[in-house]
């Protein structure tokens, strides 16, 4: 619970559903984000689940808030279990304290001594009991029913997303849903009371209900993107399922490929055709695209990929975040290959990111790697409606070709006119072997300092503008972070009321190419940073201090995944500094 | 998609020198890649195609320089990757007439599982491979068509041992829509096949025997041995199953045509605008 400093009453409250394969609390904690929407909150929801392919135990950690949010907290205060069955497994996931209340169901097993260790308050909800006297009732509604009580969510909003929800279902699975629901509100009277949430502000803003990988798919479609290749690979592999049905609506198409080497050549060879194009992937897909990214670099042919890392190295741990694709996403490419590495730093900003990739990628002629991760791309959000972003310059494509016509002719932003195919004139051919002006390949020195000149100019001598990061607040500490730990950090900050020091926030967006002069005016009067990310190596801060002047002072809090970084620990780092 | 931007087809006929671009090949003298080239520009005359409609993808090997020698768009990619990257290409812009051109390593090596699943697809390309057994731009190693105790490359100085791929049986068992086999030494026939497949709808594979006179010099001999299939082309995969099995890789002509439906991707004629997509997140 974050208390807000004003009423002393809470402004945001964190709960944890568990139960073993088929108690639905995934369901259940979907709806309890859709109600906490309907009834004007923000709402954050992360799920954990066991290594099984279907049921299994898992775990949905929501956090219902009356103010905007982008992480967890610090610690839980409801963890309600419908059994414990594996549950030690998500221990670590759930910090609870003293203040913390366990609801459990007294038929479902002890609490694990892990779980238990934590020295929350317990009480019992005897849901599997409570399911008997409802005819087709199922404890995960009871669990959903009393929850909602326990929070203050209005009952009315419940049984609007039951009914959108089960519409399919029939009129006797809503009605004993329905019922169970309000057994599980009348229940909460006997459980231990539990501050409730703030009541929330009205407003009038459009809210959306939706995650990382829709908001990256979004994104794409606002960018102009057309033709998506795709190869499954979680934890990417919802970006890919929502665009294939709206890429039909769209006029566009999706491809299955059969490896990830044909999904990325698929897009390049889309786009050579003119049709803006995307795929998506993770750690082990990005390893096996990176010679055709560095084709599209050589060729100068507009790709975006959207990386949803998770844990590495090899197959890792697909289902956990980790920002450590840092490294290659920047450095993996062959010989020297200018390209761009942008990295959206909120589930919100997955489609303004996405959306500016698209059109970066476009404008400049080139590949685009977009580092989103799971802790971004599955976790489901309900958020304030992201701003469209200004239509900005597109590819240059000519439609008239003059006689003396060459792909890649030197201009002062280092930006050629692409002839698409079908444009009588432009004939040339695409290649990855170095080439002149006209395309041509060859192994001049001259040659090849040209091209390399022309690569590098249209990357560093564009303006990227103020969208290279986020930067809020002043003072003389900053903290530099990127992707997912950026929430956290603003979490941790936005709770430093009573301290004397103002710490200034920079969330960079754009990784590749490096904006030495943008950070040093964003650095002016600042005499410590703390750099955050999430890997066990520091790849950002190395990166950093690579390509940056950074003050003397300098550290970097740097851990592995697949825990979340938490807003306490960005808080620790600072304490040194007080 | 699918634009065409052409403000008016061309009617004045093309001879296949307008298919030829200025720059000079790097084969060596005597290469049968020289002759396909050849074969290409005269199939494409013949058909009467516009050379900006036309786009000649490539990989990575001495065959695959082929699209900068042409007067068309052209993409000369990654080793192996061919098939993908026009597989993009014509599904965005199925206006355009797709070619693919390589030689045996990259499409049958590296490439081996795109030309599985390029059969498999049956998208409307051409797939031209110049088969001479052999790496030839890094010297002389051994492909996956090699002979078994082809000793003379110092990778494998025992020969490869392993027997070699038969790309039309396998595009027979993957699903291409039309296989044919060819020799470089005769031009005019090869320009005929490659017109026949260019027509045949889905994926069309016409395998050349393209001699590599510096690694494979024997291969000069192989105009002398061809001779054409005595059969007619069938429809009937069996057949042609058979007919492939027992053949020694010196038979030409169009050996299997199918009628399977090509893969198109639906595009919807009412497009939505991608901000009423928004709508289902909206609360």
């Amino acid at each position: 619970m974050t208390l807000d400093t004003t009423t002393g009453t809470p402004s945001s409250i964190s709960i944890a559903l568990i139960g073993s394969g088929g108690s639905g609390v995934m369901t259940a904690g979907s709806m309890l984000l859709d109600a906490a929407g309907r009834s004007h909150w923000y709402a954050y929801m992360t799920r954990s689940s066991g290594p099984q392919i279907r049921g299994g135990e898992a775990a949905a950690l929501i956090r219902i808030s009356n103010t905007p949010i982008e992480s967890h907290d610090n610690r839980f205060d409801i963890l309600l279990a419908i059994d414990w069955r594996n549950a030690e497994r998500f221990a670590g996931e759930i910090p609870l304290d003293s203040d913390s209340l366990i609801v459990a169901d007294p038929d479902g097993g002890d609490i694990p001594d892990k779980i238990n260790a934590m020295g929350a308050r317990c009480c019992e909800l005897p849901m599997k009991a409570l399911c008997k006297n409802i005819t087709g009732g199922r404890p995960n509604m009871i669990a959903l029913g009393a929850i909602a009580s326990l929070v203050g969510l209005p009952e009315q909003s419940l049984i609007d997303v039951l009914t959108k929800v089960l519409k399919n279902k029939g009129e006797e699975v809503i009605t004993s849903s329905t019922e169970a629901i309000q057994a599980g509100i009348s229940a909460c009277d006997s459980l231990p009371s539990c501050p409730s949430l703030n009541p929330p502000e009205p407003h009038a803003a459009k809210r959306l209900n939706i995650t990382g990988n829709e908001a990256v798919g979004i994104g794409a479609l606002r960018g102009g993107v057309r033709f998506v290749a795709a190869y499954p690979i979680t934890p990417a592999t919802e970006v890919l399922e929502w665009l294939a049905p709206m890429l039909d609506k769209v006029g566009g198409v999706l491809v299955q490929a059969e490896d990830e080497l044909s999904s990325v050549n698929q897009i390049i060879g889309a786009s050579f055709g003119g049709v803006p194009a995307l795929t998506a992937t993770s750690g082990p897909g990005l390893a096996l695209m990176m010679e055709s990214i560095g084709l599209a670099v050589a060729a100068e042919v507009p790709i975006v990929v959207v990386n949803v890392m998770r844990g590495g190295p090899s197959t890792g741990i697909p289902t956990k975040s980790e920002q450590t694709d840092l490294n290659i996403a920047l450095y993996g490419l062959h010989g020297e290959a200018p390209h761009l590495v942008v990295a959206p730093t909120s589930v919100a900003d997955c489609l303004f990111t996405t959306q500016w990739a698209v059109q970066l990628a476009e404008a400049l002629q080139t590949a685009a790697i977009v580092l989103s991760d799971q802790s971004l791309g599955q976790t489901r959000a309900v958020l304030d409606r992201p701003a469209d972003l200004a239509l900005m310059e597109r590819r240059n494509v000519p439609t008239k070709i003059g006689p003396d016509y060459k792909r890649y002719a030197v201009t002062p932003s280092g930006i050629s006119p692409m002839a698409l195919p079908g444009t009588t004139g432009g004939q040339y051919t695409a290649d990855g072997l170095e080439h002149n002006e006209a395309g041509t390949p060859s192994s001049q020195a001259e040659d090849h300092l040209t091209q390399l000149d022309k690569r590098h100019t249209k990357l560093h001598g564009y303006n990227f503008g103020d969208h290279w990061a986020d930067i809020e607040g002043e003072g003389d500490i900053a903290v530099i972070t990127w992707g997912s730990s950026s929430g956290p950090v603003r979490e941790a900050l936005s709770q430093r009321h009573n301290k004397e020091r103002n710490v200034r926030l920079i969330c960079m967006r754009l990784l590749s190419p490096e904006q030495p002069e943008k950070m040093e005016a964003a650095l002016e009067g600042v005499e410590r940073i703390l750099v955050v990310e999430q890997s066990h190596s520091g790849q950002f801060y190395r990166y950093l201090r690579a390509h940056y002047d950074l003050p003397a002072e300098s550290k970097a809090f740097h851990r592995p995944g697949p825990l979340p970084i938490r807003p306490f620990e960005v808080h620790r780092e600072l304490a040194e500094w007080e | 998609m699918g634009m065409n931007m052409n403000d008016a087809a061309s009617t004045t006929a093309l001879a296949p020198k307008d298919y030829k671009s200025s720059v000079k090949p790097v084969w060596c003298p005597g290469c049968g890649d020289f002759s396909v080239l050849s074969a290409i520009t005269k199939a494409l005359a013949h058909m009467g195609l516009n050379p900006e409609d036309v786009a000649v993808v490539s990989g990575i090997g001495c065959s695959s320089r082929i699209p900068a020698y042409l007067n068309t768009y052209g993409f000369h990619g990654l080793h192996g990757r061919a098939l993908p990257l026009a597989t993009g290409l014509k599904v965005a812009r199925p206006d355009l007439t797709v070619l693919v051109a390589g030689g045996d390593g990259d499409g049958f090596s590296i490439g081996g599982n795109h030309f599985l699943h390029a059969c498999r697809r049956n998208i409307d390309l051409t797939y031209i491979v110049m088969d001479n057994q052999v790496y030839g731009m890094t010297k002389g190693q051994a492909s996956p068509t090699t002979a078994p105790d082809w000793a003379r490359s110092k990778m494998t100085p025992h020969g490869p041992g392993i027997n070699p791929f038969h790309p039309l049986i396998i595009a027979l068992g993957a699903g291409a829509n039309f296989i044919a086999r060819v020799s470089s030494h005769d031009p005019n026939g090869t320009a005929k096949t490659i017109v026949e497949a260019i027509r045949h709808p889905g994926f069309s594979f016409v395998h050349v025997l393209s001699p590599c006179v510096t690694y494979q010099p024997e291969q000069r001999e192989w105009k002398k041995l061809v001779r054409p299939a005595p059969v007619e082309a069938t429809s009937d995969a069996g057949r042609a199953a058979r007919r492939l099995l027992t053949d020694d890789n010196l038979y030409l002509g169009v050996l299997y045509h199918g009628d399977r439906e090509t893969y198109r991707p639906r595009f919807e004629t009412t497009k939505v605008d991608p901000s009423q997509l928004e709508q289902e997140f909206i609360i």
